[in-house]
């Protein structure tokens, strides 16, 4: 409760930020420190000091799933807040509105990891949704930024529809919205509106994390939207959507397993295969990184497959791990000015540290052992074998795997194995230290990975 | 302590180097390091023989069931030996070759040496697929940067077969740990759970991890990343992929892979042997026509490699002892042959047998190392490969198999065919008119004196006097030769 009324008041503290600073220094400083303030407030709530008591009816509940998560999610934004809060400059003049919608986004994070009625899930992914049209089309005068926006708002305005269509017809079977009451125990089997509700709702997941066949936004918006938004939208959106789907599908639908169990697993699939073939194809790593994100997103699908204890200790470490290696790549990236694998030709020559730094991420994205990559697909792994069936689906992942290995390797064959251009890049010395931060985050997670989960059972 | 210092003396000395700016400095530190580390080897192997210090075990992922567990065995006293013998031995052979940013060089061939370290002493599953991995990673950087023309295509080949194979393996291993009563990934409960495992299950998770060891060692026809990267890769890193990292492969095998799937191992071997088999000869026949003298070695490797597949499948004591034997002495003699070939390009710049020969004129000290570990490379008696083939030889002749002659014969047939190319490429080279290349070349120094001269020592104390390897490893050969001993000779319960 703490995080979410916090997030929203200091969204509308930013709004009006800009009206009494003038410097974008002060405004950056007042993000950063309400940021902070954010992350903390939530640790008190783990602790058991609340600030605020509403009665919430029973609609949402912060447990220490949802705790956690949001801990991570608001410790990835703070990372993201100390690399990238500068680069927003470039994208236009309402520098303080875009931090405003960030923490909104964060306020719709909140709800939707800790839903307990379908009606806040729906709250929680619009107020998610609706801010990030408008980032996605901040670049005004960039013709694809706003093709991206008026594409993500048609197809996602579309994908809205769709939920509170399953929505409604889940309620129309069940007579409640609450998830407790859904996943009551029945006899017989489940009506026919109930599966379809269903089945619409795990479309409209489906599309919010870029899962295949519903991906097709996904190149295009991120591609489109300004490099720092994508950053944002392909880290901690994507894992704050995924911690709504799984939470969906555990509480609201866990009974119906048996039925949705295999139809998850072709999504996998699909996902697996599209995400990474497409992603071996592309020139610009920009675009390299949105096919990852779809692959990413297949094996974070392995979680709500498996759905056990495992899945969800996992999902959580896959969230942090890829949230803070796809926020270091995006980083780098954001400063370089040709986004070609070209333009990584010689970086390790001419700036060795964000090489170094980069060639961490991209292994802990690959799964190289001694990275939270990893240990969070090995998480994802041992869950889905754990059920004991569809043994084709792991190995067929693992092979995808493999096969990511080629994309994420190209760069850093670009970066230390070939010669080229020494590009101008301007990298501050907290920038740096930032950087060393995030990789050394990244392989201390990898060698103990308790140190987020552990939480869980604190 | 022993086992933990053999992992952490290479790795901590391994990132201190990077930060060793001066090349002198960091070629006597990383030299150093790897004598301390082959003095920890040493200690265990002669004083601290008590398991107490050859064992350490405290919690790393208690919530996976995984914990740190690391023990030195007769095997892995052995294979870390040989890793300790090898990195300075290389180091000091490769005293005199220049390096681009040598600190990173040293760096990660120290760390490199860590990693398969604990790929030998591991003890528990999710550990050794750790280590499995993290060996691979130096390597990887190690060929693509300090390689040939074309090491970046032949680099990344090398990596996606190992990285395809290995990611396999983790399927493997995680069948067995969700077949494990107390849901570990301890050693012990891997075996007890490979026990009841049905057949069908036994063949799946025995060809899971059966293809990642296959893709290290290599087996034909997986093979085909193996003399491209040893070509392309600079020399001091193919001596440790050829002298150490192939081990793995065959360790793999004999740790994770024969104790747990006895059943499916013993089933397959009559269609793994011949396939050994037609790679020892495919290999022994496209060495017998290479002109580059690093890819001529490169197949005669893959050819001693079959052999000792071959062995490992015959699965009784002798073809097994034989094997323990011949992963030592067949690091030994290729690093000796890797050490001959990299002085010849760095004094005449060409490894082409066309274009060289007679340097037994102008350099006969190298001419006499050249010529003995060439001779052990055909295994000749008093040599150590002697002992090794003769007991795989011994062992293909009594397995249990019905083919075992046609086994015999076919292998045999390898052997002439290794002495054919080896003496091919002795003489080629170093016998016969100088030309202008080889013409002004002076003769080796002290470091590659001192190089060889470990080599030719262990080739022969080995080779006359093999009995205190063969004490160290029999504990762990009879206890696998047993496995198979039950399941051919099924004991049957009195009614």
């Amino acid at each position: 409760m703490n995080a979410l009324i916090v997030s929203a008041v200091l969204g509308v503290v930013m709004m009006f930020s800009s009206v009494w600073l003038k410097s974008k220094a002060a405004i950056r400083n007042v993000a950063i420190a309400g940021m902070v303030l954010l992350v903390a407030v939530n640790i008190m709530e783990f602790c058991g000091v609340q600030l605020f008591h509403i009665d919430t009816k029973g609609m949402i509940s912060f447990d220490k799933f949802a705790l956690v998560f949001n801990t991570v999610i608001f410790v990835s934004t703070l990372l993201y807040y100390l690399l990238s809060a500068r680069d927003m400059e470039k994208v236009g003049l309402n520098y303080a509105e875009y931090f405003a919608l960030i923490f909104f986004i964060l306020c719709g994070v909140t709800l939707s990891s800790s839903f307990q009625s379908l009606l806040v899930l729906f709250l929680g992914i619009e107020i998610i949704s609706i801010p990030l049209y408008i980032l996605t089309g901040s670049d005004k005068r960039n013709l694809k930024s706003n093709e991206a926006a008026l594409k993500y708002f048609l197809l996602g305005s579309f994908s809205t529809g769709i939920l509170l269509m399953g929505i409604a017809l889940v309620y129309g079977a069940k007579g409640s919205f609450n998830t407790e009451v859904i996943d009551a125990y029945f006899q017989g089997s489940p009506s026919v509106l109930l599966i379809g509700g269903m089945l619409l709702l795990m479309f409209a997941m489906a599309f919010k994390v870029s899962v295949v066949p519903f991906h097709f936004w996904t190149p295009d918006v991120y591609d489109g939207a300004p490099t720092v938004f994508t950053s944002f939208m392909a880290t901690i959106v994507k894992a704050a959507v995924f911690v709504a789907f799984i939470r969906l599908f555990d509480q609201a639908f866990g009974l119906l397993q048996a039925q949705w169990q295999l139809f998850i697993a072709v999504l996998t699939a699909l996902t697996l295969l599209i995400g990474n073939i497409t992603a071996v194809f592309q020139q610009s790593v920009k675009r390299m990184l949105a096919y990852s994100s779809i692959s990413q997103a297949g094996f974070m699908l392995l979680a709500v497959y498996a759905m056990n204890t495992d899945a969800k200790e996992g999902l959580l470490l896959y969230t942090a791990a890829y949230c803070l290696a796809t926020i270091g790549i995006f980083a780098v990236l954001i400063k370089m000015s040709d986004y070609t694998f070209e333009g990584f030709n010689g970086l390790a020559k001419s700036q060795p540290l964000l090489a170094a730094t980069t060639t961490v991420f991209l292994l802990s994205l690959a799964g190289i052992p001694m990275t939270a990559g990893f240990l969070s697909k090995f998480y994802m792994l041992k869950a889905a074998m754990a059920t004991g069936k569809n043994l084709w689906l792991v190995i067929f992942a693992v092979l995808m795997a493999a096969v990511s290995v080629y994309y994420y390797f190209r760069v850093i064959q670009a970066m230390y194995f070939k010669e080229g251009e020494p590009q101008q890049i301007s990298a501050t010395a907290s920038f740096k230290w930032t950087l060393i931060f995030l990789a050394a985050l990244v392989i201390l997670l990898g060698i103990f990975p308790g140190l987020i989960i552990g939480w869980l059972y604190f | 302590m022993i086992a933990v210092l053999l992992i952490l003396v290479p790795l901590l000395t391994g990132f201190a180097s990077f930060f060793i700016k001066n090349e002198k400095t960091v070629r006597s530190w990383a030299l150093f390091s790897s004598l301390v580390t082959l003095g920890v080897s040493l200690t265990g192997l002669i004083w601290l023989k008590d398991p107490k210090y050859l064992s350490h075990t405290c919690e790393w992922l208690p919530a996976l069931g995984s914990s740190f567990s690391v023990k030195l065995d007769g095997l892995g006293l052995l294979l870390t030996l040989l890793n300790a013998i090898s990195f300075p031995v290389i180091f000091i052979a490769t005293w005199n070759t220049p390096y681009r940013k040598a600190n990173n060089f040293f760096a990660l061939m120290l760390l490199g040496q860590a990693g398969m370290m604990g790929v030998f002493l591991a003890m528990d599953a999710l550990l050794f697929y750790f280590f499995w991995e993290l060996a691979l990673i130096p390597m990887y950087f190690l060929c693509s940067q300090w390689g040939g023309e074309k090491r970046i295509a032949v680099t990344f080949k090398f990596f996606i077969y190992t990285f395809v194979g290995s990611l396999l393996m983790l399927i493997g291993i995680l069948y067995l740990y969700n077949k494990t009563t107390s849901h570990s990934f301890s050693i012990q409960a891997f075996y007890d759970a490979g026990a009841t495992l049905s057949a069908k299950q036994q063949n799946l998770v025995f060809w899971l991890m059966f293809i990642a060891f296959a893709i290290k060692m290599p087996i034909f026809p997986l093979h085909t990343w193996q003399p491209d990267t040893y070509e392309q890769a600079p020399t001091a890193t193919t001596m440790a992929l050829s002298g150490v990292m192939v081990k793995m492969g065959v360790f793999g095998v004999l740790r994770w892979l024969f104790p747990i799937v006895s059943g499916a191992a013993f089933q397959w071997g009559d269609f793994l042997t011949p396939l050994s088999i037609i790679g020892m000869i495919y290999a022994s026949l496209i060495a017998l026509r290479q002109d580059d003298m690093k890819r001529l070695i490169a197949y005669s490797s893959i050819a001693h490699i079959g052999l000792l597949s071959a062995g490992l499948f015959t699965q009784n004591t002798s073809g097994l002892q034989g094997v323990m034997i011949q992963m030592f002495s067949h690091g030994i003699n290729i690093i000796g042959l890797w050490i001959v070939v990299e002085w010849i390009e760095r004094k005449t710049g060409t490894r082409k047998l066309s274009q060289l020969g007679g340097l037994a004129q102008t350099a006969p000290s190298l001419a006499v190392f050249f010529v003995i570990i060439a001779l052990a490379n055909i295994a000749l008696p008093l040599t150590n490969a002697f002992v090794g083939e003769f007991l795989i030889f011994n062992g293909i002749l009594s397995s249990y198999t019905q083919y075992y002659l046609w086994f015999t014969v076919m292998a045999g047939i390898c052997i002439i065919l290794g002495a054919a190319y080896t003496l091919r490429m002795v003489r080629k080279a170093a016998y016969g008119n100088t030309n202008e290349i080889t013409g002004a070349v002076t003769d080796i120094s002290l470091s590659e004196k001192v190089a060889l001269g470990i080599i030719v020592l262990l080739i022969f104390c080995i080779g006359v006097f093999p009995q205190p390897m063969l004490d160290l490893t029999s504990g762990v050969t009879e206890s696998i030769a047993n496995k198979f001993e039950v399941i051919r000779y099924p004991v049957v319960m009195p009614k």
